[in-house]
């Protein structure tokens, strides 16, 4: 079979060699095998539940893919609320006409994106639509993790830390759908963050949140809004990468708002957050990582104040509206 | 973009900075500039330079210069009408001039009619483009601009005559940027100490179509470039103008103007194009501020679109803003009914709009940090 057709979501006999032929040649582990109607785990005491679904456009940009993007979407969610990743749900939404190569390429990314976050995909679901009713391919996951970690409330003198540059997601998917002549040599960050798991285990940070839709600046308003503060971010020192820096600035885009998919805001006392810049540093793989800011006592409901390259301040709001529909 | 970091970073900033408050207190009273350009607007307003300047003693005003903000309802509403009332034509624009609501709604959410549909581009050139592809159609461009923009939309023009394209049109709503200075210095409804250019209008006409302003009314200014210190440079020009008592246009912006400008470009418009009255959002009808094609390329001959089809919300004083006359924060819509996510008027739409680029940096600080 090329190319998907309805026959395969009908719960036949042709939806049965699918996913024993394709699904399982990709995904397959002990618990999946056995096509069970649900997976039996043992589950720890302290677990965290999670749930993201994915419709990027395009399915494939530089860096990644939707299947790259789905798991690393919900590992992300569970690793900055303090949980390992064990198990993963996958539901899968075809387009009538979707190639099979494309389907087994995303496939695949699932896999070996799984496979580096030490998760496995224990129970999933296949539907599909006719041609035109959906564009190609959207995918849920839900993701359970065992809790290693306790985020706690950011406090005023804690320090604000990025793990790099924040935004190549956003760039790489705006080069990707070639709305704009761009060309370059940019990748999504689009990774999963487990080698973040130290830092909870250590006890050296209180809170996390994955840089995504909204980005950085969006985060941070969330953050100190949810913990009564203010954040104060120092637009210097946030590690932009040059096609980031270059795009926000053709477009007039401000890149604290362009999303990433494989970076976190850690916030961490700051007694400990020199250990947690040495840790990313060195040990996770993060050389771009940096403290940009620090949190500060709240200041008349103001969320962030972001201190400007030039030295003068204005307010950080979250961002409005929708900037690139359709990221994750 | 190595020397780029340099004019955004805080030392040079706060060089200029410490220069600008040494010169306003020499001057010694508070001083008003306008910063023409909706470009400086963001300069001022993203690195949060409008409280610095203002404890030295100098408040900047918005100006007309945002191309979407000052086109009239009459030429919003000849673009609705044409993609609306006629079949076969492609109505193209840059984004955010197809984002104005109107009265219909935005523009580029109108029902064509048969036909018809509404583009959006990032160049002119993409118009030929356009019009290649769809040779049976008619490709309308709304072309909204400054000196800027309008060589490229002179290059257009050309283009079609010498490749004889016959399906672009031009829905003309490109301006001159130093007439509507004359008309709000004519006015005399604002204080101006002094005028801050656009950098990359000079780029195209030099300096000189500003000497008459310190000619004529003894307003000093000085054409600035976009980067933090540039702007800065630009308006420490302006007052060592004001307290030597020599008003001129400066060209604070050396690296990319000369004051003779780019004469290509200029040949390029004078060839293409010609000079006409044109109707201005806030300001009516300015003498010889617009530049017209010729005939054949008039969407307006060809089409002739209903000019009150459509207008924008009543209560929206987009029209005092680009005068300079109030500050977006004097608009009773401005952040309440009027916002980012649902803009009422054009200049809560524009990327160069005052209102929006208020609305997105100018809330104060409290405690007046700097």
């Amino acid at each position: 079979m090329d190319r998907i057709d309805l026959s395969i979501g009908s719960g036949g006999k042709s939806m049965h060699e699918f996913i024993a032929g394709v699904v399982l040649r990709h995904l397959g582990n002990a618990r999946l095998d056995g096509l069970g109607d649900a997976a039996l785990l043992d589950l720890p005491r302290h677990a965290a539940f999670t749930t993201d679904s994915f419709v990027v456009k395009p399915l494939f940009f530089p860096g990644g893919d939707i299947g790259t993007l789905c798991v690393a979407g919900t590992v992300n969610d569970l690793v900055v609320s303090g949980a390992r990743p064990l198990f993963l749900s996958l539901g899968l939404i075809l387009e009538e006409g979707l190639p099979m190569a494309d389907l087994e390429r995303i496939l695949a990314s699932m896999r070996r994106t799984a496979d580096a976050a030490g998760v496995t995909v224990v129970t999933g679901d296949t539907k599909v639509v006719r041609k035109g009713e959906a564009d190609g391919i959207y995918v849920n996951t839900a993701g359970i993790g065992e809790a290693v970690g306790r985020p706690e409330t950011p406090r005023p003198g804690d320090i604000l830390i990025v793990t790099g540059s924040p935004g190549d997601h956003g760039v790489a998917i705006m080069v990707a759908r070639r709305e704009f002549e761009f060309e370059g040599d940019v990748r999504s960050d689009c990774a999963a963050l487990t080698r973040l798991l130290p830092l909870w285990e250590s006890g050296d940070v209180r809170w996390m949140r994955d840089i995504t839709r909204g980005g950085l600046a969006t985060v941070a308003c969330e953050m100190a809004s949810q913990a009564g503060c203010t954040a104060v971010l120092r637009e210097a020192d946030v590690p932009f990468s040059p096609p980031v820096r270059g795009v926000a600035e053709i477009l007039g885009i401000e890149p604290l708002y362009l999303p990433s998919e494989g970076k976190a805001l850690i916030v961490a006392p700051s007694a400990s957050a020199g250990r947690v810049l040495e840790f990313l540093r060195t040990k996770a793989a993060c050389p771009d990582a940096a403290a940009i800011g620090t949190v500060e006592t709240r200041d008349r409901e103001v969320d962030a104040i972001l201190r400007t390259q030039s030295g003068g301040h204005r307010i950080l709001e979250p961002l409005t509206g929708e900037l690139l529909p359709r990221i994750c | 973009m190595k020397d780029l970091e340099i004019l955004r970073g805080e030392p040079a900033v706060r060089a200029l900075v410490d220069e600008i408050g040494r010169e306003a207190a020499g001057i010694g009273r508070p001083l008003q500039l306008m910063e023409v350009c909706g470009t400086h607007t963001m300069t001022v307003y993203r690195n949060g330079l409008g409280p610095v300047l203002r404890r030295l003693g100098v408040t900047m005003i918005s100006g007309p210069g945002c191309p979407v903000c000052v086109t009239p309802d009459s030429t919003i509403s000849a673009a609705a009408s044409l993609v609306r009332e006629h079949e076969g034509v492609i109505l193209a624009s840059f984004g955010d001039m197809l984002r104005v609501p109107t009265s219909e709604g935005i523009l580029m959410k109108l029902v064509p009619a048969a036909r018809s549909e509404i583009r959006i581009v990032y160049s002119a050139e993409e118009t030929l483009r356009l019009a290649r592809e769809n040779p049976d159609r008619s490709v309308v461009f709304l072309a909204a601009g400054f000196e800027t923009t309008i060589p490229s939309i002179a290059w257009v023009v050309r283009e079609c005559v010498r490749r004889d394209v016959r399906n672009v049109f031009l829905l003309s709503a490109m301006k001159t940027v130093p007439a509507p200075l004359r008309a709000i210095l004519s006015a005399g409804e604002v204080r101006l100490d002094g005028l801050i250019y656009p950098g990359h209008v000079s780029v195209i006409i030099g300096t000189h179509p500003y000497e008459f302003i310190p000619k004529e009314f003894g307003v000093p200014g000085a054409v600035a470039g976009f980067e933090p210190a540039d702007f800065l440079l630009g308006v420490l020009a302006v007052l060592q103008q004001i307290r030597g008592r020599r008003p001129a246009v400066e060209n604070a912006y050396p690296r990319a103007v000369r004051a003779e400008g780019n004469p290509e470009a200029v040949r390029l418009i004078a060839e293409t194009l010609h000079p006409a009255d044109a109707e201005w959002r806030g300001f009516g009808t300015i003498p010889q501020s617009g530049l017209l094609p010729p005939e054949r390329f008039s969407a307006l001959a060809r089409f002739n679109p209903r000019t009150d089809a459509v207008w924008t919300h009543e209560g929206c004083r987009c029209g005092e803003v680009v005068r300079g006359l109030i500050a977006p924060e004097g608009c009773p819509l401005f952040a309440r009914t009027c916002t980012p996510g649902r803009p009422l008027g054009p200049c809560m739409v524009s990327f160069e709009g005052a209102c929006l680029i208020h609305a997105k940096y100018g809330k104060e600080v409290p405690g007046g940090q700097d």
